[in-house]
C-alpha cells in the first residue's frame, strides 16, 4: 500500500514541479510585449547607438583643418603589447625657428593584430588617438585591415608640444 | 588495453574507447575526453588538453607588467575582472603601494558582477547540457544587463582590461550606480525563477541528486577549489581566508555544503549568486571618493628582485599568480595556478561507474572554461 501511495505522490510531485516551470514560461509568453529585450539587428542600424566608451577601432582624430595632435613620440607603439602600431617618422624644418622637428610620415595600424586593450590610448601624452565606437569591420581581404591613420596632407596642430 | 569482461548475465562485452570532443557542445570548448566504456558505463576518463594553448605564460615573459593584464582576460574569459585583479594586486603588493578605497570598492563590485554573470552563464549552459534549452535563454537575458554595465564603464563586454596596476583604467561611468541598482532590483525577482525553472524540476533533480559524489578528503587532495570544492565541505574561499580589495569590509557567507554530489555543486552556485547580490548591495551606495590611479606607480613598472604570489577567488576557484622577478620590466617567470586545471582532473575520480549522461551533468557542475585550463 505504502509503495503505491508514494508512487502516486511522486507522480503528482513531478507534475507540480513541471507546471511550476511552465508557469514561468507562460508568464513570459503572455507578457511578451513588456519583457522583450532582443533587438532587430541589422534593421535597427540607424537607431543603434553604442556606448561612448565602447572600443571599436583606434582612430587618429583630425580637426576641420586636417590637423592632428600626433607628435610621433612612439609612446603608443611601445605601450602596445601586440606590435599593432608602427610609427614611421620623419624630420621637417620648422619654418619659424628653423629647427628640425619630428613629424609622422605614416601611422600604420594593423587592425588584425589589435586586441582593443586601450593601452595605446592611455599612454598617448597628447590625446591624439582615441577609440571609436564604430563596428562592422569584417572584410574579405586581410590587407584591408592594415590602415594608415593619418590622412593624406594632414599636419600636426600648431599648439601641440 | 582492450580486454573482455564478463557481465552478470555471462554475455561477453568488449571494452571500447570513445572520444568525446574536442568539438563537443557539452565539453564547453576544445577539450577532448577519452572515455573507456563498458557498454554505457564509464570505466575511465582521460582528459586531453592543449587544443587552445596560447602560451600566455611564455608571452608574459616578454611583456611589461601593464601589458600582461590584458592577456589574463583571455584565460578564464568569464572571470575577466578577477584575472586582471590578480595581476594588478600582485604588482601592487610587490611595489608595496596601497590603492585608494575607491579603487578597492570598484574592483570588488566589478568582481562580484563578473561572478554573477559567470554563474548566470553556467546556469544557462547547465540546463542546456541536460536538454533544457529554456534556461539558456533566460540566463542570457539577465546576463545582458551586466554586459551593458561593463560596456558602459569599461568599454568592452568580455575582454574588459579594466584594472591597471595601481588602480582602474577609467572612473566609473555616471550611470554606473543607477544601472547596478536597477540590475540588482530586477535580478532579485529573477533569481527565484531559476529555482522554478530548473532547481525544483523533477527530471533535473533525479539526474543530479546523489550522483558524482566527491568527498571532502578527495576535494582537498585534488586541490579542487571554488564552488566545486565548497560543495564537498572544503572551506577554501580566498575572499574569506586571505581577504583582498574590499572583501574585509563586507559581510557575506561562505557557502559550504556537505553532500558533494552534483546537486550540491549546483546549489552552491545558486546560493553564491545571492551572496554576490548582497555584497554588491552593501557597497554600491557608498563608493568612497579617491584617486582612481595611484600616482606612485610609474608608467614603466619594475618589480624588485624576488618571488611573489597572489591569489584571488574567481568564479571557478582560486586563481594564483606566481612571479619570479629579476628586477627587469618583465617577469623572469610567470605561472598561473588556474582553478579549472585542478577541477578538471578530479573528473575521472568522480565519474567511474556512472553513465555518459551523468558525465555531462558532472562536467557541467565543475564549470569548466577550457582557455583557463590551457592558457
Ligand atoms: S599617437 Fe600619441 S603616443 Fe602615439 S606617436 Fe602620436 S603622440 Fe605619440
Ligand atoms: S588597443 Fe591595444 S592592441 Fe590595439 S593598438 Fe592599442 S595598444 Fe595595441
Amino acid at each position: 500500500m505504502n509503495a503505491i501511495t508514494s508512487y502516486f505522490k511522486d507522480i503528482f510531485h513531478a507534475i507540480k514541479t513541471l507546471l511550476t516551470g511552465m508557469r514561468v514560461t507562460g508568464y513570459y509568453f503572455s507578457h511578451a510585449r513588456k519583457e522583450i529585450i532582443t533587438q532587430q539587428y541589422p534593421e535597427n542600424r540607424d537607431t543603434l547607438k553604442m556606448f561612448d566608451r565602447f572600443r571599436g577601432i583606434v582612430t587618429l582624430t583630425h580637426d576641420e583643418n586636417n590637423e592632428h595632435a600626433c607628435t610621433g613620440c612612439s609612446a603608443c607603439e611601445i605601450a602596445c603589447p601586440n606590435g599593432t602600431i608602427e610609427i614611421i617618422s620623419d624630420r621637417e624644418e620648422d619654418p619659424e625657428t628653423g629647427k628640425k622637428k619630428k613629424i609622422i610620415d605614416k601611422f600604420i595600424y594593423h587592425y588584425s593584430m589589435c586586441t582593443l586593450c586601450n593601452l595605446c590610448i592611455i599612454s598617448c601624452p597628447t590625446d591624439a588617438i582615441k577609440m571609436d565606437p564604430s563596428f562592422e569591420y569584417a572584410t574579405f581581404d586581410r590587407k584591408d585591415l592594415t590602415m594608415i591613420l593619418n590622412k593624406p596632407g594632414s599636419k600636426i596642430r600648431k599648439d601641440v608640444k | 588495453m582492450i580486454e573482455e569482461v564478463e557481465t552478470k548475465d555471462a554475455i561477453k562485452t568488449q571494452e571500447y574507447f570513445v572520444n568525446m570532443g574536442p568539438q563537443h557542445p557539452s565539453t564547453h570548448g576544445v577539450l577532448r575526453l577519452m572515455l573507456e566504456l563498458d557498454g554505457e558505463i564509464i570505466k575511465k576518463v582521460t582528459p586531453h588538453i592543449g587544443y587552445i594553448h596560447r602560451s600566455i605564460e611564455k608571452m608574459s615573459e616578454k611583456d611589461s607588467y601593464r601589458q600582461i593584464v590584458h592577456l589574463t582576460d583571455r584565460m578564464d574569459y568569464l572571470s575577466n575582472h578577477m584575472n586582471n585583479e590578480a595581476v594588478c594586486l600582485l604588482v601592487e603588493n610587490a611595489l608595496e603601494v596601497e590603492v585608494s578605497d575607491r579603487v578597492k570598492v570598484i574592483r570588488t563590485i566589478m568582481s562580484e558582477l563578473t561572478r554573477l554573470s559567470s554563474h548566470q552563464l553556467w546556469w544557462g549552459v547547465m540546463g542546456m547540457d541536460l536538454g533544457a534549452l529554456t534556461t539558456f535563454l533566460y540566463a542570457f537575458r539577465d546576463r545582458e544587463m551586466i554586459n551593458d554595465i561593463f560596456e558602459e564603464t569599461c568599454g568592452a563586454r568580455l575582454t574588459v582590461n579594466y584594472n591597471v596596476p595601481g588602480g582602474v583604467m577609467f572612473d566609473i561611468h555616471p550611470n554606473f550606480q543607477q544601472r547596478v541598482k536597477d540590475f540588482i532590483k530586477s535580478f532579485k525577482t529573477k533569481l527565484p525563477e531559476y529555482d522554478d525553472l530548473l532547481s525544483n524540476n523533477v527530471i533535473f533533480r533525479q539526474r543530479t541528486e546523489g550522483v558524482g559524489i566527491l568527498s571532502k578528503e578527495d576535494a582537498i587532495s585534488y586541490g579542487v577549489t571554488g564552488p566545486t570544492g565548497r560543495a564537498s565541505g572544503f572551506s577554501n574561499d580566498t575572499r574569506k581566508h586571505k581577504p583582498y580589495s574590499a572583501y574585509d569590509r563586507v559581510e557575506f557567507k561562505e557557502i559550504l555544503m556537505d553532500k558533494g554530489d552534483t546537486f550540491s555543486r549546483y546549489k552552491a552556485r545558486i546560493l553564491e549568486m545571492w551572496e554576490s547580490v548582497s555584497i554588491i548591495e552593501q557597497l554600491i551606495d557608498n563608493i568612497p571618493e579617491g584617486d582612481i590611479q595611484e600616482p606612485s606607480v610609474k608608467q614603466v613598472i619594475k618589480l624588485p628582485k624576488g618571488e611573489f604570489y597572489q591569489s584571488v577567488e574567481t568564479a571557478r576557484g582560486e586563481l594564483g599568480v606566481y612571479v619570479v622577478s629579476d628586477g627587469q620590466k618583465s617577469p623572469y617567470r610567470l605561472k598561473f595556478r588556474s582553478p579549472g586545471f585542478s577541477n578538471l582532473f578530479v573528473l575521472d575520480h568522480m565519474v567511474r561507474g556512472y553513465k555518459i549522461a551523468d558525465l555531462v551533468a558532472m562536467m557541467s557542475t565543475i564549470d569548466l572554461v577550457i582557455p583557463d585550463i590551457d592558457r
